[in-house]
């Protein structure tokens, strides 16, 4: 069933201040659209209720990456094309580019976006993993307000979000303090390109010697959001990664994640590769 | 059901011809490219974005038509598959895909052929394993993709380029 086209709207601001001036004046009435490849998806199966969308695309305010001594900051509007492609990235920060890599095809990669698949919320997505593992930072704007959050606790349940209806994601920054940290990412999908993953993983830590001082652990694919394992990663802090350890780790991660069946994968499955992947990741912290 | 704006002009370029014409904001590409403008080279396949088959380029990157609301065109150049040939004249990959067999029930050749040009504009010389990366995509559902492979290898050929 195709959607009714005329029931919808969709506008083009030619400049932040106006969308965020729209989005002040009737918040709830307008829905941000950045690339479409979710929710253009959603419009052909006659699934998008909402009607009145503003297309972000071609406001330069959301573009672009800016590399400082401390961060890397990056449009909500880049690419995982541009996420790829960026030198910077690309050396410290290779999760981010992985899941860029591995999502969707490269025509998907040309028009998905950082801020649309935060924003979106899936809690599928691939590359919000990779932010949660690099503490990465939101900017959120409106027409009156600007705030830096952490992206950690944007997302509150199932597609819920911190978002305020007259808000838009303006940048996403990383902090370049973990260029040392060991890192790893590996998403497990039903085929190895174009698919939607039944678990992804990211990490990262940073050792002392061989004991692991800091480390960050994230998951997607395996609860109502993108989830950083916060109790998993303090049971690690100050451990060798020892079997033992590795034991009790998989332990601690099974309480706290939370994965279910549904159509591409069961809940089983999902929590034994959760937990192998975390078996694998900090193995490789021993070589 | 209550209306929205109702259709709004846009101007874009389509293989190199300026085009004005009235639209949904958020119709599609692929149904503004092959119902308004008769383009019908382009195909759909999955309308998901996962096929590939409504491959087009926008200001010269592949998309899928599928999932671009016709708004976001505005003052950009689109190129579809009826832009690749100079006239009579296939393109290198064109003629590989029939000399190769790479075609068979031919609805995800168009979108084939806009991804595997695309590349070759960008990396003359990919390797095998750039190919299929490139291509991951675009699926074909008759051809098995060996045959496809080989065309665009055989396209890097009749261009004079090396593997």
């Amino acid at each position: 069933m195709r959607a009714y086209l005329p029931a919808y709207e969709l506008k083009a601001p030619g400049n932040l201040p106006a969308a965020l001036a729209l989005l002040e004046r009737e918040p709830d009435a307008w829905r941000p659209m950045a690339g479409g490849t979710d929710l253009m998806v959603l419009l052909e199966a006659d699934k998008l209720p909402h009607k009145k969308f503003i297309s972000l695309w071609r406001l330069s305010e959301l573009r672009g990456i800016e590399v400082t001594l401390e961060y890397v900051t990056l449009g909500a509007l880049t690419t995982y094309t541009q996420v790829q492609a960026h030198p910077i990235l690309q050396q410290e920060f290779p999760l981010l580019c992985q899941a860029a890599r591995e999502t969707g095809g490269i025509a998907t990669q040309n028009r998905g976006t950082l801020g649309g698949n935060i924003v979106n919320a899936s809690p599928a997505a691939d590359s919000p993993p990779a932010l949660l593992a690099y503490d990465a930072q939101l900017e959120l704007v409106s027409a009156r307000s600007s705030r830096w959050v952490p992206y950690q606790g944007f997302h509150t349940g199932y597609k819920q979000i911190i978002l305020r209806p007259e808000e838009l994601v303006r940048r996403i920054r990383l902090p370049r303090a973990k260029r040392a940290w060991r890192q790893y990412y590996r998403k497990v999908g039903t085929r190895k390109a174009q698919a939607i993953s039944k678990v992804c993983f990211a990490g990262a830590a940073e050792l002392q010697g061989e004991t692991i001082r800091d480390i960050r652990i994230a998951l997607g694919s395996v609860a109502p959001t993108v989830l950083r394992c916060v109790r998993t990663e303090t049971l690690l802090r100050a451990e060798k990664p020892s079997p033992a350890a590795i034991a009790a780790a998989k332990n601690a991660l099974a309480q706290e994640i939370a994965p279910i069946d549904d159509m591409r994968s069961t809940a089983k499955y999902r929590l034994r590769v959760a937990q192998n992947l975390l078996e694998e990741f900090l193995r490789q912290l021993r070589a | 059901m209550a209306d929205g704006a109702g259709k709004v002009e846009i101007a874009c370029t389509v293989n190199g011809e300026r085009r004005r014409f009235r639209a949904y904001p958020m119709a599609r590409l692929l149904d503004v490219l092959r119902e308004d403008l008769r383009l019908t080279g382009t195909k759909e396949g999955c309308g998901e974005g996962e096929c590939g088959a409504c491959t087009v380029w926008i200001d010269g990157e592949i998309v899928n038509s599928c999932l671009v609301p016709v708004l976001q065109v505005e003052g950009s150049q689109i190129t579809t598959i009826e832009g690749i040939a100079s006239g009579d004249q296939l393109h290198a990959v064109q003629e590989a895909f029939i000399s190769c067999g790479g075609a068979q029930c031919g609805i995800c050749t168009p979108g084939m052929v806009m991804a595997a040009v695309n590349l070759l504009e960008r990396t003359p010389h990919p390797s095998e394993a750039e190919i299929r990366a490139w291509l991951a995509g675009n699926l074909c559902r008759c051809t098995g993709y060996m045959k496809i492979l080989e065309a665009v290898v055989r396209a890097c050929q009749a261009k004079g380029v090396r593997r």
